[in-house]
């Protein structure tokens, strides 16, 4: 699924970054990001790789969609799209769902 | 597992989704004529089986998904070099959905089954891992859309170690749109494109695509009001015989796209024209390696044998598979007679019934015909238990 789960990053070290997609910490590369990245900016992942940083003034918005889908899952609802982040955050890509 | 029309729309605000789903209704109406639509994603198709949404399609809207699978067009040569080369000895890595795909003989999964190396892996920095980890040969069975294709192209950049290798079935979407739009019996009126996708070559390239083949492209989310409102956008342009492209998804998506991203795909890969899996010939729609990158290319390093595979077994039931005419909009898996069948998701015969992203695999799992799940009502006996 390219949902575009947006991901905080923590710390960068070359072409690596650390980012923490709610709680969950990943190494995504930067590879092919088109803007500089500094610790703070959210990054869209796919497939390890950064390809978009997401622009500040949408950041609220998106956080506050996926803080509900998530929000939803920890309040133990059936949110299919929620089981897609999750899925998504574990990293096991979308093999056999 | 919940309601997908209750609980999931609820969640995604209700009245917003009966709001657009009466927008959709009124410009049909007002068009006095039925109109047929394409998505050409996978994940749009998900959204829409998974919360019902044609429930809350006007009947007259039409709203088929095109070849939006990047692994359900891998031709069947494609996956015989993969399985010729694990058969081979050669430690294959590949993404978890091209596991079950069926070639011409067996899947990779057969291929291991019989005793070959073939890993599963999230990206292609993990398949560079492995054979970093190694002196054995790895080749990576590289398949996907220009998203993911620019991670290939990123490791390939960055010298990988000797004994890596691509093999790639990286597809690329424009062109197969324009074949999709030509197509003798295609009455598609209009394009959602996928997203993703988009987020590298941007909004803008659908703008002469537009003005070309006289019809209109969104770009639009994957939550489920998104993809309504890209379709209310997407009608509104059709009835207006307005044919130019909008972006609805400007949190991913740009008019220019990523240009690294652009920059890098272009240095790697050169687009030949080749098959899509029961499709067509699709001019420009493979994407192969460039001679500078010859070294790193598993076809021009290793000798493929897929002659022998072919003569082990004829395809049997794969001759009745309609994945493409599905994928080309004029036909619907309850139109496949092996559908549900002989073709499963434990036992698939086409590759629309293997990924997740699949048009068979997504009825199947949603339950057949995931028009007939009622908006805001009970699930009737279409759904799968
Ligand atoms: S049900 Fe199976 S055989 Fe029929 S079109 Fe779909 S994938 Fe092909």
């Amino acid at each position: 699924m390219c949902l575009g789960v947006p991901g905080r990053v923590l710390s960068i070290d070359g072409m690596i970054a650390v980012v923490d997609f709610w709680g969950v910490k990943k190494q995504v590369r930067l590879d092919v990001i088109d803007e500089p990245v500094v610790p703070g900016d959210y990054l869209l992942n796919h497939v390890g790789y950064a390809i978009r940083r997401i622009p500040p003034e949408d950041i609220a918005e998106t956080l506050a969609m996926y803080d509900e889908l998530l929000g939803e899952v920890r309040g133990g609802g059936d949110d299919l799209m929620a089981a897609d982040v999750r899925g998504e955050l574990a990293g096991a890509g979308k093999a056999d769902v | 597992m919940s309601d997908p029309a209750t609980s999931e729309m609820r969640f995604r605000d209700p009245a917003r989704a009966k709001a657009l789903g009466a927008r959709l209704a009124e410009l049909v109406a007002a068009a006095g004529r039925p109109i047929s639509v394409m998505h050409v994603c996978g994940s749009h198709e998900q959204a829409i089986a998974r919360y019902g949404l044609r429930a809350a399609f006007p009947r007259g809207l039409d709203v088929t998904m095109g070849p939006g699978c990047p692994v359900c067009v891998t031709d069947l040569p494609e996956i015989d070099e993969a399985v010729a080369l694990a058969r081979a000895g050669v430690r294959v890595a590949t993404y978890g959905d091209m596991l079950k795909v069926p070639g011409t003989a067996m899947s990779l999964a057969d291929a291991q089954a019989e005793g070959a190396r073939i890993d599963v892996v999230y990206s292609v920095a993990q398949a560079v891992e492995l054979a970093r980890a190694t002196r054995d040969p790895i080749v990576f069975f590289a398949s996907g859309f220009e998203t993911t294709a620019v991670a290939t192209a990123a490791v390939l950049v960055s010298d990988p170690p000797p004994n890596f290798t691509v093999l790639s079935a990286h597809k690329y979407i424009p062109p197969v749109m324009e074949i999709v739009a030509e197509m003798p019996g295609a009455k598609v009126e209009g394009f959602l494109a996928a997203g993703h996708a988009a987020t590298i070559t941007g909004s803008a390239i659908f703008d002469a695509f537009a003005a070309q083949h006289r019809r209109p492209v969104v770009v639009a989310g994957f939550e489920p009001l998104d993809v309504l409102a890209g379709l209310v956008a997407l009608v509104e342009l059709v009835v207006a015989g307005e044919a130019r492209a909008v972006n609805c998804y400007p949190r991913c998506v740009t008019a220019e796209g990523n240009k690294v991203a652009q920059a890098l795909l272009w240095r790697v890969f050169q687009p030949i024209g080749g098959r899509w899996r029961g499709i067509a010939h699709v001019p420009s729609g493979n994407l192969r390696l460039r001679d500078e990158f010859a070294h790193v290319d598993a076809r021009r390093r290793f000798d493929i044998d897929v002659a022998s595979l072919w003569q082990m077994a004829p395809p049997a039931l794969v001759e009745h598979c309609v994945c493409g005419d599905i994928m080309a909009g004029i036909a619907a898996p309850r139109d496949c007679s092996l559908f549900g069948r002989a073709c499963t998701p434990d036992t698939p015969v086409g590759a629309c019934m293997v990924s997740s992203e699949g048009t068979c695999r997504i009825w199947h799992q949603y339950g057949g015909v995931p028009d007939l799940v009622q908006l805001g009502a009970r699930p009737d006996a279409a759904r799968a238990p």
